[in-house]
């Protein structure tokens, strides 16, 4: 009875605790589109705008417009090696803008690759949605 | 009902009485003890005055974030400066503490909402004193230290402005004139009288060693260029009343 008793209350702990350490994790690990979508919210929309159309609220004073992350055609002309240059180098070394920022003292290869797979959901499956 | 800035006021009122009665029964000025207390009970609810778990909570911890972290405050603010805005307090980031949260997309484009903000609450004077002695007491334990290399140097507004604008990029978050500049970021025309030369220096460097979620990219510039970017907020700073 005791025995039956122990293990469930470990069952409860165990089934409680789970999913917390779970999130956690997920947010630590950061990957994944949820993590490019959490990391795009932070790092992007202040000059992509929050709708990736590159109106955001940094735009006014600036003398070249950050890129339409929803512009299909011109981000289909893009690799994801491009992209994962400009995120991680910055605009310079792509030769665009320096207002676009290296952003990779921020963030790990990893998860400029998940902000990488957000951004082809944002410039390219919006039609199937 | 209390709404958020009724709560705030009501808690700060009742810390206040708190901090005022023990200064009373103990017959002298409110002591270090008393000023955690009024911290802890007034502004942990938004800043860290501890380090945060930042590789636990992952980016969350930034979009959660309410307000600046202060567990370094103590090697940031001068003194004098952040005496004087506890006092009398006013919103220094255009966009907030996470600028999402206060964006509202438009025709225009996407707009701060200024309806969205809570505005900060004031501490009187006495009180200030005590907090600021407190908060200048907290220093970061791993982070470069701050040694100071900043030697002032002349910079004309033109040239430490295009710096600030075109060759350094600046200008796409932050402001270096009320009218002029990014809003994301916070104002850099008043950063000279907020903060210590070093930690400009030191937070313009590399930012993720202060903060490990940092919005501000670490552009790599050499200790020199640094400089030159302090020169022209020294001569911004200093001209902004």
């Amino acid at each position: 009875m005791t025995r039956r008793i122990i293990i469930s209350l470990l069952l409860g702990i165990t089934i409680t605790t789970l999913p917390v350490v779970m999130i956690r994790t997920a947010q630590a690990n950061e990957s994944g589109i949820d993590a490019g979508k959490r990391l795009y919210q932070v790092y992007c929309v202040q000059c992509h705008g929050v709708g990736g159309d590159g109106y955001g609220i940094n735009v006014a004073d600036m003398e070249v417009l950050p890129k339409d992350h929803t512009d299909t055609r011109e981000m289909q002309s893009r690799t994801d090696k491009d992209l994962f240059k400009a995120i991680k180098h910055g605009g310079k070394a792509i030769d665009k803008s320096v207002l676009m920022p290296n952003w990779d003292g921020n963030l790990s290869d990893q998860q400029i690759e998940s902000l990488v797979r957000y951004l082809r959901t944002v410039c390219c499956e919006k039609k199937t949605k | 009902m209390f709404t958020h800035n009724d709560k705030v006021k009501k808690r700060n009122g009742l810390a206040v009485l708190v901090l005022g009665v023990t200064g009373l029964l103990a017959g002298h000025t409110a002591t270090a003890a008393d000023a955690r207390r009024y911290v802890e009970d007034n502004c942990v609810s938004c800043h860290a005055v501890t380090k945060p778990d930042f590789a636990a909570s992952g980016i969350i911890e930034r979009i959660e974030r309410k307000g600046p972290l202060l567990y370094y405050a103590g090697d940031k603010f001068n003194e004098t400066w952040l005496q004087s805005w506890l006092e009398k307090p006013h919103r220094i980031r255009p966009g907030g503490s996470f600028p999402p949260h206060h964006t509202v997309v438009t025709d225009d484009g996407d707009v701060i909402d200024d309806n969205t903000f809570h505005p900060h609450p004031a501490v009187p004077k006495d009180i200030a004193k005590v907090v600021v002695d407190y908060l200048m007491g907290l220093h970061a334990q791993d982070v470069p230290s701050l040694t100071q290399t900043y030697q002032p140097k002349q910079v004309s507004a033109v040239l430490g402005k295009m710096n600030f604008n075109k060759f350094k990029g600046c200008a796409a978050c932050h402001r270096d004139a009320e009218d002029s500049g990014g809003l994301s970021g916070p104002e850099m025309y008043t950063a000279w009288k907020r903060m210590k030369p070093e930690f400009i220096v030191s937070y313009i460097k590399d930012p993720v060693a202060w903060d490990p979620h940092s919005m501000m990219p670490n552009r790599h510039l050499q200790e020199a260029d640094i400089h030159k970017l302090v020169d022209y907020l020294k001569l911004i700073g200093e001209k902004t009343p």
